[in-house]
């Protein structure tokens, strides 16, 4: 009798590139501050530089999550998304010129509610607004991409056109609430307050998209259905309503965005909407269509990047999202975190 | 002869033949036909229009892929011109290298974006044309130093095609035979070789492909036609077609400017004449062209007149004042899609 083969049995451990992949992506963003760490010659300059980043990051992820999710749940790709930011700032503004005597105390608190009712009647406008928009718009040419491009791009056109009828084609100027101008000073670096309410705002925002999707029943019936729609509806869920929901709350979204970017920029325009669309859908790609952490970490990534290159080589800013976008299609074709569709 | 001119595409509608004759017999004979600067110069932009927007078509129509850089391209071929007229001097040679520079550019650069976004869905193509258009438009802007920025460029065609020239005594129908006169015949020449050129392409055995891969490119992929090629191919051959209809617009316009070539309003004026037009077919932007830029002239003055004829009512003025035009073609524009994705021509055609 032969004596048994010798078998040593051994687990090998996935080697260290392997276990990183998944968190390439965080790691990406905190290689890029690294790196920009070692560019900018002044740390008090690399902190500035990089919480405005972060709150450019914030603000654009606010405005593209709804765009990313509702393309992952309903294969619809909304090209008039930018009217919800349009909107949302025109209205968000409307209100903070009403309540003037609010935002001009010198009242932290009077301020903050201020903004708080002006962020809630945007956020109501676009949702009334995304409603409608999905009723009329995207409604009858649904699973047909090349006529859904066409159709929102005209409702963007129509929406922007009403903007201008109804505020008239002059941009508004507006100043931030009383108690969010100026700067602090942190570590010798000058860092504007209202940066660090932006960033806050979009932390909250994410962690709390984060939860619903993830703890909750209808978080849990939204990802079944980005996963396999076709089934969720087999197992009973109308997911024709949850689709609604999502297109109105990521209206919502970006109408908050849209307050928060028009406070930022201090001027608001009837083409911004269009104009952030840019980024928006560069974001939504480097993230991978319909992935809402991707479109997370890539918001981040384009805000850190355009800051430190504005500040490095003002003129490269505007291509150095191209290149992002370029670089990382080329390491990921479908994105950073693609979404995986059972079909 | 008619049939090989036409690739074998007849008109295949007796209304449709009727109103592409006469927008023909207009354009040949439009000094003739319609002197006056303003008239001629619309018939020019038809012209030009009528090509950009039937390559435009060759990617949407018959590739299926949209694209949002078009006016890059367009741009692209006009900024080539207006380049090479102010740095070799006045001549024929600047206008030849300009052009040909300007589409092979256009071609490369549609080239790599193709690359980058069709491999993986055509969605993607739209998004990034989308950045990359609005990139290289406020990268033009800021160049001024290159471009001339807002303002743009205005330099000297030959001599030639100024009106100072006359190349025969005599006038005819009251035409002076000036240079003028030769640059218009020069944009319609061109126009209508290009035009004809792509309605080869589109009957050639490339652009049944196109037509299938349109139809189901995972059926074309399947019967063994690489996709990825020819819808790549496809944005190249379309790209370096815009290049050229802007480098034409440029020799007649003798200015560039962000406004005239790069600007979103010009990309949505093409999706719109494609639209009504009807995709899909090479008459489409034919017609979709001339309707269009006919409409764009004498409308708004309609339109302003409708809003001094409501003054006082509220908000009606402001909707039908003549800067809002726009918005009705927006709404036109759902709507069309909505109930004619065929587009005048596919009704005229009897078309599902």
């Amino acid at each position: 009798m032969s004596a048994a083969p010798d078998h040593t049995p051994t687990i090998a451990q996935a080697s260290l590139s392997q276990r990183l992949a998944p968190y390439a992506p965080v790691l990406l963003v905190i290689g890029l501050m690294a790196l920009g760490l070692m560019a900018i010659p002044s740390t008090s300059s690399w902190l500035t530089l990089t919480v405005s980043g972060l709150a450019m990051g914030m603000m654009i992820f606010i405005m593209a999550s709804g765009l990313t999710l509702v393309f992952g749940l309903m294969d619809v790709i909304n090209f008039g998304h930018g009217a919800f930011v349009s909107v949302g700032a025109f209205v968000g503004v409307s209100f903070l010129l009403l309540l003037e005597n609010m935002t001009g105390a010198p009242s932290l608190a009077l301020n903050l509610t201020a903004m708080f009712v002006a962020i809630l009647g945007a956020m109501a406008a676009t949702a009334l607004m995304g409603w409608a928009f999905e009723k009329v718009i995207v409604k009858p040419v649904y699973g047909h991409h090349l006529k859904q491009i066409l159709v929102t791009m005209g409702g963007l056109i129509v929406v922007e056109q009403l903007i201008i009828v109804l505020w008239g084609p002059e941009e508004i100027y507006i100043t931030r609430p009383e108690a969010l101008k100026g700067a602090v000073t942190f570590f010798g670096a000058a860092i504007e307050k209202y940066r660090l309410v932006a960033v806050g705002i979009g932390a909250v925002v994410f962690l709390a998209m984060r939860w619903v999707l993830r703890s909750t029943k209808i978080g849990l019936i939204v990802r079944a259905g980005v996963e396999n729609g076709e089934m969720v509806q087999a197992l009973g869920y109308r997911l024709r309503l949850v689709f609604v929901g999502v297109f109105l709350a990521g209206s919502a979204l970006a109408g908050l965005g849209g307050v928060l970017w028009g406070l930022y920029q201090e001027v608001i325009t009837a083409h911004m909407g269009n104009q952030s669309m840019i980024l928006i859908f560069i974001v939504v790609i480097i993230g991978g269509l319909g992935s809402v952490e991707g479109c997370f970490i890539g918001a981040l990534l384009v805000g850190l990047l355009q800051n430190y290159v504005a500040f490095l080589e003002p003129k490269l800013a505007l291509i150095s999202n191209i290149g992002l976008m370029v670089a990382i299609l080329m390491w990921r074709p479908m994105g950073m975190i693609p979404v995986v569709k059972a079909k | 002869m008619l049939t090989k001119l036409l690739s074998g595409d007849m008109p295949r509608s007796p209304v449709l033949t009727v109103v592409l004759v006469a927008i023909l017999i207009g354009l040949a004979f439009a000094p003739f036909l319609f002197p006056g600067v303003r008239s001629v110069d619309t018939a020019a932009r038809i012209c030009v229009f009528i090509v950009l927007v039937a390559s435009y078509d060759l990617m949407l129509g018959y590739g299926g892929i949209v694209s949002f850089a078009h006016t890059m391209f367009f741009g692209l071929g006009a900024y080539g011109v207006a380049l090479a007229s102010t740095h070799m001097g006045r001549g024929f040679d600047a206008l030849l290298v300009g052009a040909v520079s300007g589409a092979l550019l256009a071609a490369a650069l549609a080239f790599i974006i193709g690359l980058f976004s069709l491999r993986v869905r055509a969605i993607f193509f739209a998004m990034i044309t989308l950045a990359v258009a609005s990139a290289v438009a406020v990268l033009v802007s800021q160049l001024s130093g290159l471009t001339g920025g807002e303002d743009g460029l205005s330099y000297k065609i030959p001599r030639e095609l100024g009106p100072a020239f006359k190349f025969a005594d005599g006038e005819i129908f009251g035409v002076k035979m000036n240079g003028k006169l030769l640059k218009y015949y020069l944009v319609f020449g061109v126009s209508l070789v290009l035009f004809l050129l792509m309605l080869r392409i589109v009957h050639s055995p490339f652009g049944r492909v196109l037509l299938a891969i349109r139809e189901n490119d995972f059926r074309a992929e399947a019967i063994g036609y690489r996709v990825v090629h020819y819808r790549v191919a496809a944005t190249c051959i379309s790209a370096a077609i815009a290049a050229l209809a802007g480098s034409i617009y440029a020799i007649w316009l003798r200015y560039v400017g962000p406004d005239t070539s790069l600007s979103m309003e010009v990309m949505i004026d093409i999706l719109l004449m494609v639209v009504i037009g009807g995709m899909g077919t090479m008459y489409g932007a034919v017609v979709g062209a001339t309707i269009f830029i006919l409409a764009q002239n004498y409308l708004q003055n309609l339109m302003g007149s409708a809003a001094s004829a409501f003054e006082g009512w509220p908000i009606l003025p402001d909707l039908l004042n003549a800067d809002r035009w726009l918005l009705w073609l927006g709404v036109l524009f759902i709507l069309s899609v909505y109930f004619f994705p065929t587009g005048i021509v596919g009704r005229l055609r009897g078309g599902k």
